[in-house]
């Protein structure tokens, strides 16, 4: 399809109609089945019920889903424009929210408008995406290949970071970390240059320490050892071990997870889902939602190497890297291949921001489809190829 | 734009070729969680299972309902009663020592009790129930269930109690039940069970393992609290087995009361006293015990709860034993009821024919000691089978003389004595039959022969259980078989009675013609007007029965007593009194039923033991004419009876 786009009609007048048209339906046919195993599963955490979970992440969802398309069918050429202020609107909220958090006490994520509550790293993770994609997409590959080139861009990664870190949210992060990271190595910085900022990273590692939180630090620790404290929080870990592990092949069936539904496995309609779904369903229902995933990735990839913007592109493994660290550090959390850190397993966990942030992004990724054809100059002025 | 589409170009490459990197990345990852996944899934999975299993399933133990006991028709001497608790389910009361404020205005709570509670409450966790109070009253029960909409929290709860309807008749058969002490303990979690009772003394030991039963189990879902769910899985267990004595209620009962109290007081002037004594009853051809008194009895339900302080030392330092089943543990000189074993064996050994006259003038002069007869002015000159009719002293002390010691506890021995039966009860004792080695042995002095004179009215040192000596009757009055007692004939397993493989009996090896001069002579001392015992003879001619006195002292008769004259029973402590005794069996013609009494200290065996005997001889044989059809199979007679 993309071989032939530049022989197609002329992007600039696409209606909405037409742009609705060049929507990857598979995508979203994909991003729906994941859901409703959400749905499924938030349904069977509940013990049978919809309420209270399963109804309210369906509407979410649906909203969701109008908010996606409606992000699809933007000119693509906004979103390169608006990159900068909107990372910057993120970055004042997440900074209030710290201020806010400080003023107050403990943890503070949020941040209360009044009518509504926003989340700032969510916001972030998406923003950040943008104003990489931008950054790098006005950069010549002679420029990438500048150490001072990279400054600018690292700054604009560790700051949101650090503040996230700060709040204390490990997670996201993490996420918005290893999304800037998958964009610099997709925008063609040598690897050399990843293996020093790692070298450096490890060494900062002893001082960040000393920064995390009590229970950050515990659960690292646990995660090392979780047999060290079987009652405090290495039993969660253990917990979902034995969930997940007395599932076998087969898994026990649908609503008839004996550990979730009996309240040894913790945060069962969030963080643990996982292991309600692999409990019940098996190594072979654990397989199937790997399984989906992977296609989502793959349907991604295509519509990267399809873009003929270097923006699109970055935007897209951006969008998909985030996706990605997202399920994997989840997966690999509740099977006690990582600590838990608190990341939300996408799209099936509990929770309507990141269920929102995450619609959205794949509503840029289908954008990136859309607009794959359109070119993008280094000013973001719109010349058709 | 070439330079400009070309370096497009080459990003567009680059950004290709690290797109796969990271895909590939991306995937291998996934493939690592697979890999994971399918280690705790598959590989490790069965010790996932059991983990899983052992968070969520606990084991509840259901304690089998203990098997009951019944008599020969049926009757139940041994079952279970409900037993209703008040429980207090802290979590759902507002304030424990509040609910039982209230509750104690329904229901007396002691101190004790109270402190007890608000200690386990302290200590369990709060859903699981607390016994507030047991062993409820009808009466109590109602005033709480009415109650209960204003006591949250409160319940009433039902256990199971073992309880003994015929408490002190048939304690010394059924024993008790009680909790099981630290050397019970098997590892059998069924024993840690707080209502869990085990089989102490009598049948209920004996028994025990059958009566127990298996526990069923209960698998309860339990979440990560603890807090039961529900019921995964019930195995009912097995219910212990019922088990069927050889016992008639009735005649227990019957025995038992008539055993218990004197029927005149041997004090004149004075109220009847209760009795010390035993009877055994027991169905001459096949052992079957009928009735096993002991008298007095004591209630096995207060040990079942463990039987307080002061009742059990009043049990203990009371004079009359009744914690000691004297029906088999008992053990007395036999008197002259012994005196059929040393006519028989003087036939047996042909020093002595049925024909043997001998004169007795009250005493017979053996070296430098008297022996005397208890008939002071003597009997004249008698012939064997008169000399047991009239108990003559003198002739025996001649017979005995003749033949020995060793010839008299060879042949008691034959007939049951000297030896334990093997009754089914714990308890049995031995008695004891002297032989010169025996003697010698024990003593370091040897036998003399005097000793033997004494043997021949059944003094000295021979002793007989009452159990041994229905025995011995039974096996006179079957013509020589050797029958053993018995007391349970089945455990009913499943309702259906499991037969017992008919008994039959060896011969113990005596003529008919000595058996026939023993039971002459037992004719003669209840119908013939010269007997012992003729003033207790039944006159029912259909049911009579024959029979022999004892009387055995206790104390030496010193020489000045025997010239100043024997004081009256009512001048003589109790201690020091005579006991009575009496063996017989009914009827006379076809003998089906034998029986043993004693009553200790309780006088002469002729007034005092000889009526009870007859009327529970006399109450047997109605028995069987008002109910002939018992729950078990009498076993058939003996076969081949030698005539």
């Amino acid at each position: 399809m993309a071989l032939h786009s530049s022989l197609s009609a002329p992007r600039r007048g696409m209606s909405i109609f037409d742009k609705l048209r060049q929507t990857t339906w598979g995508l979203v046919a994909l991003v729906t089945l994941v859901s409703s195993v959400g749905f499924a599963m938030l349904y069977s955490a509940a013990g049978g019920s919809f309420d209270p979970w399963a109804s309210r992440q369906m509407i979410r969802f649906f909203v969701g889903l109008g908010l996606m398309l409606g992000v699809a069918v933007v000119d693509l050429r906004f979103f390169f424009r608006i990159a900068y202020p909107f990372y910057f609107v993120a970055l004042v909220l997440l900074t209030a929210v710290d201020v806010a958090g400080a003023i107050g006490m403990g943890a503070q994520r949020w941040l209360d408008l009044g009518v509504i509550q926003i989340q700032p790293s969510e916001l972030m993770k998406l923003s950040v995406v943008l104003v990489l994609a931008r950054y790098f997409h006005r950069l010549g590959p002679e420029d990438v290949g500048n150490p001072v080139k990279l400054i600018w861009p690292i700054f604009l990664v560790l700051v949101p970071a650090a503040l996230v870190v700060k709040q204390p949210d490990l997670g996201s992060a993490i996420i918005i970390g290893l999304t800037g990271a998958i964009i610099f190595f997709l925008a063609g910085v040598r690897l050399w240059k990843f293996i020093v900022v790692g070298a450096g990273g490890a060494a900062v590692v002893p001082i960040a320490w000393g920064f995390l939180r009590e229970y950050q630090k515990n659960r690292v620790l646990t995660f090392l050892n979780p047999e060290n404290d079987p009652l405090g929080s290495g039993y969660h870990i253990i917990q979902s071990k034995i969930a997940l592990g007395s599932g076998g092949i087969w898994g026990k069936g649908f609503l008839q997870g004996t550990q979730s539904h009996l309240q040894f496995l913790p945060e069962k309609q969030t963080d643990f889902i996982f292991t309600m779904l692999s409990e019940e369903l098996g190594f072979v229902g654990g397989l199937a939602l790997i399984g989906i995933y992977s296609l989502i990735l793959l349907y991604g990839v295509g519509i990267a190497v399809r873009s003929r913007s270097q923006f699109g592109r970055l935007v897209a493994v951006g969008i998909l890297g985030g996706f990605f660290v997202y399920a994997f550090v989840n997966m690999a959390m509740v099977m006690g291949l990582l600590p838990v850190v608190g990341v939300p397993l996408p799209l099936v966990s509990y929770g309507g921001t990141a269920m929102m942030t995450l619609l959205m992004g794949f509503g840029l990724l289908i954008n990136v489809y859309i607009h794959r054809d359109v070119h993008i100059g280094r000013s973001g002025a719109g010349e058709d190829g | 734009m070439p330079s400009l589409l070309h370096r497009d170009n080459a990003r567009s490459k680059l950004f290709t070729r690290r797109l796969a990197i990271l895909a590939g990345g991306q995937l291998t990852l996934f493939g690592l969680l697979i890999g994971r996944m399918y280690y705790l899934q598959v590989i490790e999975s069965e010790r996932y299972k059991v983990l899983a299993d052992e968070n969520r399933i606990n084991l509840r133990l259901l304690p089998p309902p203990r098997g009951r006991i019944i008599d020969r028709y049926g009757e139940p001497l041994a079952i279970n009663r409900l037993n209703y608790r008040i429980v207090v389910i802290p979590e759902q009361t507002g304030s424990v020592p509040m609910t039982l404020d209230v509750l104690s205005e329904i229901v007396p709570i002691g101190d004790n009790d109270r402190r007890r509670i608000l200690r386990e409450v302290a200590r369990k966790r709060r859903f699981l129930p607390v016994t507030v109070r047991d062993n409820l009253s009808w009466d109590e029960v109602s005033r709480v269930a009415v109650n209960t909409p204003d006591l949250p929290g409160v319940m009433i709860d039902v256990g199971s109690t073992r309880a003994y309807p015929y408490a002190a008749e048939l304690s010394h058969i059924l024993g008790y039940v009680a909790p099981p002490s630290e050397a019970d303990l098997t590892g059998d979690p069924l024993l840690e069970l707080p209502d869990f009772r085990v089989g102490r003394n009598g049948v209920e030991r004996i028994y025990d393992l059958a009566l127990r039963g298996r526990a069923g189990t209960s698998q309860i879902e339990v979440n990560a609290l603890g807090r039961p769910i529900r019921e995964l899985a019930r195995n009912e267990g097995e219910p212990g087995h019922d088990l069927v004595l050889t016992l008639d209620l009735n005649l227990q009962r019957f025995a038992a009361e008539r055993l218990a109290r004197e029927e005149k007081s041997v004090v004149p002037g004075l109220p009847p006293e209760e009795r010390s004594g035993a009877a055994v009853l027991i169905d001459v051809a096949n052992g079957d015990i009928l009735a096993l008194v002991s008298v007095p009895g004591y209630d096995p339900n207060e040990f079942n709860k463990g039987i307080s302080g002061p009742l059990w030392r009043s049990l203990l330092s009371n004079s009359r034993t009744p914690l000691t089943n004297k029906a088999i543990s008992g053990q007395y000189p036999p008197g002259s009821t012994f005196k059929m074993m040393v006519a028989m064996a003087a036939l047996e050994a042909g020093l002595a024919t049925p024909e043997l006259r001998v004169s007795c003038p009250g005493f017979l002069e053996f070296g430098d000691n008297k022996f005397h007869c208890w008939k002071k002015g003597g009997h004249g000159a008698l012939d064997m089978v008169e000399a047991i009719k009239q108990s003559c002293d003198v002739y025996f002390y001649e017979v005995a003389r003749r033949i020995g010691i060793d010839r008299i506890t060879q042949m008691s021995r034959r007939f049951g004595l000297g030896h334990t039966l093997g009754l089914d009860l714990p308890g049995e004792r031995a008695g004891l039959m002297p032989t010169r080695e025996w003697k010698l042995a024990t003593t370091g002095v040897t036998w003399q022969q005097g000793e033997s004179l004494v043997a021949g009215i059944g003094q000295g040192y021979v002793l007989a259980t009452p159990l041994q000596l229905a025995v011995m009757t039974a096996r006179i009055a079957n013509g020589g078989f050797a029958v053993t007692p018995h007391l349970t004939r089945d455990l009913i397993a499943g309702r259906r009675l499991a037969a017992r493989p008919a008994v039959s009996f060896p011969p113990v090896g005596v003529s008919q013609q000595a058996l026939a001069i023993a039971a002459r002579g037992m004719r003669g001392v209840v119908n013939d007007p010269r007997g012992t015992a003729y003033g207790a003879r039944i006159v029912d001619a259909t049911m009579a029965m024959a029979g022999k006195t004892g009387t055995s002292q206790v104390r030496r008769i010193t020489a000045e007593e025997r010239r100043v004259g024997l004081r009256k029973p009512s001048q003589v402590p109790w201690k020091e009194r005579d006991h009575a005794l009496f063996v017989g069996y009914a009827p006379v013609d076809n003998p089906r039923y034998a029986v043993a009494v004693v009553v200790e200290h309780g006088g002469g065996g002729s007034a005092v033991a000889a009526p009870v005997a007859r009327d529970i001889l006399r109450a047997a044989q109605l028995r069987e004419r008002e109910r002939p059809e018992p729950l078990l199979r009498v076993a058939e007679q003996p076969p081949d009876r030698r005539s």
